[in-house]
């Protein structure tokens, strides 16, 4: 095939130049609707701006205007073929409330396997503590050192200070523990990557100290100032980190895709919502955890009755068992409405 | 590892994105790390001025927003710059679909979350490995998050005007083989005799003749033009000639090609 490329440039330029207008539109503005004509129009420019690159392919001298077009057809197949609904209007409050716990349920099936976990490494923690005295010092890590002392001598010595060690330095610790718990949460789902084996790990590691420090205190009789100690932050803590797993799990599962026919891409493709829903939701709740414990849990009789921190805890626990669970989300179709 | 992916549309049309390699890569994450540490200190200047309220909150300010920056800079200037980041953007890199679809915020959360396994055990090993060996120079986060990073090169052209210099050119009376040439050239062969004249002058002069012998005679192969508009006319000029119809078109539409290829996807 021969072509005046001149002519060819001069009657082709007007379709080049409108479809990237139309294509700078859309790019620009994430929420971007087309009517039905220019939907239409859309089309009939992207199938002639391919007719026109399929033309100039075979054409060696013109490079450029090769790599002109070919830019035009990728962004505009990226435009038409993309099945996916534009990006949702920035609205973190029914992110949170509405996408967060139907992401949740929707991945039920990692969640419960989470829990099993948990509970294995806790029973193991609690067994490795309570039947090898040996096993506290060769488990625990470095940072949790203050954790090795005798439970009774700690507690005496938080119920009998006279002075708040927090005293004008509450909200850097509340933001310490914001920034490690949420990078931890992010890590443990990141792990996912290794086909789930890594979250798992680091889950079962966790969970196992948890069990190792609840029957410590359990055994030494401090149960009550335990659970006064911990219930407060850690009724939403310790969930936003199973929930962190429970993401990881589902990274882990499509990138196995056992009894899944469909390409790792389109699994993948499929998981990604729900994945940035889920960490979405940790970080929401892990922002609470840091405020309740810098500005809580910290604090013991006689400052704070043991019986309201622990009532407090549990009335969290209540409100998110019902808000994951149980709580009414508007579905899809009537956010739409809306 | 392949260097360029092709995605063929349901309309025939293959286009094809060029992978960005490791090394590439590293120099534009260098680039933003740079930006990350000049941000964290403009937060860290804020919470300064959070202290005249209260230490403690300058401290909490401090924390959290180089903690918040160090998340939040890929994910947000990715999002905004539709791929790209301060770095990116100085190496030409892009963070694209994978399928060549339109690339989704659910995306650039993952790919940038995924690098705390990317990044390990230190210096983004994992990540680079990972990118070494993937079809598709794919890290770890590209991997969960069906992204790629493309780089879009620039491919400086020569100043054909001063190669070239302006001499009659006896092969456009024929503007039919011209058009017919310009058909059957390859890009590799239109190349080949622009690299040829831009380095003439690197050449021995006995090889010179021999090179530009070789080459006129392949391309007299592709067209024949008729014996008065190449006779006594010698191989180097023949091949000039060449190179300017096939790289350079006439009157008002000379430059179309260049003046469009600024838009880059």
């Amino acid at each position: 095939m021969i072509i005046d490329l001149p002519r060819f440039i001069a009657a082709e330029r007007p379709t080049w130049t409108e479809l990237e207008k139309l294509l700078d539109r859309l790019e620009a503005d994430p929420y971007a609707q087309m009517s039905l004509e220019e939907v239409q129009r859309f089309h009939l420019l992207y199938q002639k701006v391919s007719a026109d690159l399929g033309r100039v392919a075979t054409f060696a001298a013109e490079p450029e205007l090769k790599r002109y077009l070919e830019s035009l057809t990728a962004r505009a197949y990226g435009e038409i073929h993309e099945t996916r609904t534009r990006s949702a209007k920035f609205r973190p409050v029914h992110w949170f409330v509405n996408d967060f716990p139907r992401a949740f349920r929707r991945q039920a099936g990692p969640f419960a396997v989470v829990m099993v976990i948990t509970l294995v490494a806790f029973l193991f923690g609690a067994i490795a503590t309570a039947f090898d005295e040996e096993a506290k010092e060769a488990i625990l890590p470095g940072q949790f050192a203050h954790l090795m002392d005798d439970p009774a001598k700690r507690v005496a010595e938080e119920e009998s200070a006279t002075r708040d060690r927090l005293d004008g330095a509450k909200s850097q610790f509340a933001s310490m523990l914001m920034a490690n718990n949420i990078r931890v949460s992010i890590f443990t789902l990141a792990l996912g990557i290794t086909f789930g084996i890594g979250t798992i790990i680091n889950l079962f590691y966790n969970m196992a100290l948890l069990g190792m420090v609840a029957v410590d205190y359990v055994l030494a009789g401090q149960t009550v100032f335990l659970l006064g100690w911990l219930l407060p932050h850690g009724i939403i803590e310790i969930p936003a980190i199973l929930i962190a797993g429970q993401g990881g799990l589902v990274l882990g599962r499509a990138l196995v895709g056992r009894g899944d026919r469909a390409p790792l891409s389109a699994r993948l493709r499929a998981i990604g919502p729900d994945l940035m829903m889920l960490i979405y939701g940790v970080a929401v709740m892990l922002v609470w955890a840091g405020i309740v414990e810098a500005f809580l849990s910290q604090y013991h009789e006689p400052a704070i009755r043991y019986w309201q921190k622990i009532a407090f805890g549990v009335l969290e626990g209540v409100a998110l068992v019902w808000f994951l669970w149980f709580k009414r989300v508007a579905e899809p179709a009537e956010e739409d409405r809306s | 590892m392949s260097t360029a992916l092709r995605i063929k549309t349901p309309e025939g049309i293959t286009f094809s994105f060029q992978l960005a390699g490791p090394v590439v890569r590293g120099l534009a994450w260098a680039v933003d790390f740079l930006v990350i540490i000049v941000i964290s200190q403009g937060v860290g200047f804020l919470g300064r001025i959070a202290g005249i309220i209260s230490d403690d909150l300058a401290a909490a300010v401090a924390t959290l927003g180089y903690f918040i920056v160090s998340i939040g800079y890929g994910v947000a200037a990715e999002w905004v710059w539709r791929g790209q980041t301060i770095g990116k953007r100085l190496v030409r890199l892009r963070v694209m679909d994978a399928q060549g679809l339109r690339l989704q915020f659910h995306q650039i959360l993952i790919r940038n979350l995924l690098r705390f396994v990317d990044m390990l055990p230190g210096f983004y090993l994992v990540g680079g490995l990972a990118c070494s060996f993937s079809r598709r120079a794919q890290r770890l986060g590209d991997l969960a998050a069906n992204t790629i990073v493309v780089h879009n090169t620039r491919h400086a052209e020569p100043d054909l005007d001063q190669l070239l210099a302006g001499k009659f050119n006896s092969l456009r009376q024929h503007p039919h083989l011209e058009a017919r040439l310009r058909q059957r050239v390859s890009a590799a062969e239109a190349r080949l005799a622009l690299q040829a004249l831009v380095r003439r002058d690197e050449l021995e002069p006995a090889a010179r003749v021999t090179l530009f012998a070789d080459l006129a005679d392949h391309f007299k192969s592709v067209v024949t033009f008729p014996p008065e508009a190449v006779e006594a006319m010698p191989d180097e000029q023949y091949i000039r000639n060449v190179v300017d119809i096939l790289f350079r078109t006439r009157g008002t539409d000379a430059k179309p090609a260049r003046e469009l290829s600024g838009a880059t996807p």
